[in-house]
């Protein structure tokens, strides 16, 4: 190519297939955003109609012999694979006690399935298992049963791992992203943020440095101490992908009332900000593995709030918001300049901004 | 952080809304050229602190919104070459093209990368020898020197697989083309805070002496975006009563000279030259672009590539033009929030988290009567 005319092709310009979102799966129906939610709606709902599943909670809660079961799956696609915080395999841990925890169940034991693709190092692989057993111990929880499939080189994308877990969810608890009432109280269990910029400055490409720990933790202690303080709370969510934006766009959604969120009491570290303000990305669509969210009754929110405060895991807890009658299904941000604009749920993924 | 929490105070921003207030008699048309502007004054809700009569429209300073479409259509259709990766600014990827978007390209099979850097986009050429590399090399002054250290590098290195497919513009020229324009409304300038960073402010000063307008270099954050209004509207309440002319003055004094950034304004110069350039949205503006120079055309993947001339029409629906020259405000346009939102955006001012429509669609669709 070392003259102009270099390669000469000929080839049309207009493009072959144009694809309407709906003909091929993108990266961002995985984003927990709306194309997240449109291809659940589109494709899994209708196919396996029930109304367990039909509450879109974190877990499915199902009564056996009197018991109320929490269950709940996720799988594990991290890159890379060991960050700062935490790996994968404690993430896996901590992601699906999280998803039981967020029904207020104690959480009993997990499965945990590994797909590893052909010529993965099996010391990489030791290490994984090692500190996903390490979490789980943490955590309380047992790995009763588990899986292994090996896929040929090219065909994965080095470890992807799946685990299920199970819990038993205490009488009186009943937590629901449809039980919001105008005037509850939004409780946030601290700094936000974290993982997912912990991950992205391991991100081959992006040349800057930081001391940004993942947050990767079990929250099931957590939401135990708030549930002692009142049974009453209403909902509980843990903002992963999408962030605590796409969290609380769910809960308005699903209760059908407004949320009301004043910027200035969200708690940021300040390295977060930094790190976001020079990527052109909001924090409040940055995944987090270890916060909460807690809708709570307006004469619960202080106790509950102290609950929080008390534990390790909730030391800067705050109250960030209040649910409202107006502006149903949406949620907005109060400025500290008194004006008030919408916290949209994005459609894919936060993409970097050119300047 | 320094410089920033100080322009984001809630005392200062107030205080500045207030003194705009006390000082405007009459309403005044002000324009904001850069989507990073809009962006700060959507979110931060600005407008809301003035008074009723001062109207911020805003400018065609959005580089994914006015990156054309046969661009993007180009982009894609490299990308989708298996011997091509095609290395991007994030926010290009879903900027829709005649058919598709680079993200769909993507999922498709093709090569497409982000980087933040045009320099990660030589070093991916570095190491994938057997691949060819394309950066999308697009953007206005701001982005200008680092794509063309980018060429510079590649050019120095000796590389023969790396190249770039470019879409550069300029904001005076395209200032000038809205004044010049009939429909023009504007009676104030805030330029652009960053492109002035590289270029100093100097380049404003025909505009300032050819239409007696007044042009205040401004800066991204709320503190900055009032008082550049401030400057404005004193401005052109002194004028109202006689005194004084039309002036170019500095608000973003932290960051931008009268002669800009020297070094990077060589480097554009040695890589690039001034040709005319077609603005999506807007159409062709004399002299209002960057194209590689000859010395260069080993690196222009418009000519490596021959990929030839291409005309696309913009959807009919689509109100983008007039929106980007301040005529409209997206709330104007019939089909914005229904037929045209972020996940099936109708033109690009829908989609780049700079655009103005989806500026108004993720801050301000609550207040907007439906």
């Amino acid at each position: 190519m070392s003259t102009k005319t270099g390669v000469e092709l000929n080839f049309d310009l207009s493009c072959p297939a144009p694809l309407p979102a709906k003909d091929t799966v993108l990266l961002g129906h995985g984003s927990g955003g709306k194309l997240s939610a449109q291809l659940i709606r589109d494709i899994f709902l209708p196919a396996f109609q029930n109304p367990v599943l039909a509450r879109l909670d974190d877990q499915a809660i199902v009564n056996v012999n009197g018991q109320r079961l929490a269950i709940t799956t996720d799988s594990f696609v991290v890159k890379p694979l060991f960050f700062p915080g935490g790996d994968i395999g404690s993430l896996a841990v901590h992601g699906t006690v999280n998803d039981l925890a967020m029904g207020g169940a104690t959480p009993l034991f997990l499965s945990a399935a590994f797909i590893i693709e052909e010529g993965f190092s099996m010391d990489e692989l030791r290490r994984v298992v090692n500190s996903l057993r390490q979490a789980a111990s943490e955590a309380g929880v047992q790995v009763v049963t588990g899986d292994t499939k090996v896929v040929e080189k090219g065909k994965g994308d080095g470890l992807f791992i799946n685990t299920t877990g199970i819990g038993l969810v205490p009488e009186g608890v009943d937590l629901s992203a449809d039980r919001a009432r105008p005037g509850d109280k939004v409780l946030l269990s601290g700094s936000i943020g974290d993982h997912g910029i912990a991950i992205l400055a391991q991100r081959e490409g992006l040349e800057f440095k930081t001391q940004i720990q993942s947050d990767s933790a079990a929250l099931h202690t957590l939401v135990a101490s708030m549930l002692n303080a009142t049974p009453h709370i209403r909902c509980m969510r843990d903002p992963t992908r999408g962030g605590v934006s796409s969290t609380l766009n769910e809960i308005a959604e699903r209760s059908r009332v407004g949320i009301e969120v004043e910027e200035s009491s969200l708690p940021i570290h300040e390295e977060v900000r930094d790190a976001c303000e020079l990527l052109g990305l909001d924090p409040l669509y940055v995944a987090n593995e270890g916060k909460l969210i807690a809708i709570v009754a307006p004469e619960s929110a202080a106790a509950v709030l102290q609950a929080m405060r008390n534990h390790p895991l909730g030391a800067e807890a705050q109250i960030i918001g209040t649910v409202q009658k107006e502006n149903a299904g949406l949620v907005t941000m109060r400025t500290p300049f008194g004006t008030t604009r919408i916290v949209d749920m994005l459609a894919g993924d936060q993409l970097p901004r050119i300047c | 952080m320094k410089y920033l929490d100080e322009y984001r105070d809630q005392r200062i921003a107030l205080a500045l809304a207030a003194e705009i207030v006390h000082c405007s008699t009459r309403p005044w048309v002000l324009m904001e050229i850069c989507g990073g502007q809009t962006h700060t004054i959507m979110r931060y809700g600005i407008d809301e602190l003035l008074p009723r009569g001062i109207e911020l429209v805003h400018g065609p300073g959005c580089p994914v919104c006015v990156t054309p479409l046969e661009t993007v259509d180009k982009a894609i259709a490299l990308a989708l070459r298996p011997d091509v990766i095609l290395v991007s600014y994030g926010d290009m990827l879903r900027v829709p093209g005649s058919g598709s978007d680079l993200l769909r390209a993507k999922a498709q099979g093709a090569d497409v990368r982000i980087a933040y850097s045009p320099m990660e986009a030589v070093k991916i050429a570095i190491s994938n020898p057997d691949r060819k590399v394309v950066f999308l090399a697009i953007g206005f002054e701001t982005t200008a020197p680092a794509n063309a250290m980018a060429a510079w590098q590649a050019r120095y290195k000796g590389l023969t697989n790396f190249s770039m497919l470019v879409s550069h513009v300029l904001v005076p020229p395209a200032i000038r083309a809205l004044l010049v324009s009939q429909t023009n409304r504007v009676q104030g300038f805030i330029a652009p805070g960053h492109v002035c960073t590289v270029m100093g402010c100097k380049e404003y000063e025909d505009l300032v002496r050819d239409f007696r307008v007044p042009i205040v270099v401004g800066g991204f954050e709320p503190v900055d975006i009032l008082e550049a209004v401030l400057m404005l509207v004193r401005q052109l309440e002194a004028r109202q009563l006689g005194a004084g002319e039309a002036r170019l003055e500095n608000q973003y004094v932290r960051s931008v000279s009268y002669h800009g950034n020297l070094p990077a304004q060589k480097i554009m110069a040695e890589v690039f030259e001034v040709a005319d350039q077609k603005w999506r949205g807007i159409g062709p503006i004399p002299q209002s672009g960057l194209r590689l120079r000859e010395e260069y055309a080993a690196f222009d993947a418009d000519r490596v590539f021959d990929l030839g001339e291409m005309t696309v029409d913009e959807p009919a629906e689509c109100i983008s033009a007039q929106v980007l020259q301040g005529l409209k405000k997206p709330t104007d346009c019939p089909v914005f929030g229904m037929r045209c939102t972020p996940e099936n955006p109708l033109g690009a001012p829908m989609v780049s988290t700079e655009g103005a429509c989806a500026a108004y669609y993720h801050y301000r669709r609550h207040s907007v009567a439906s």
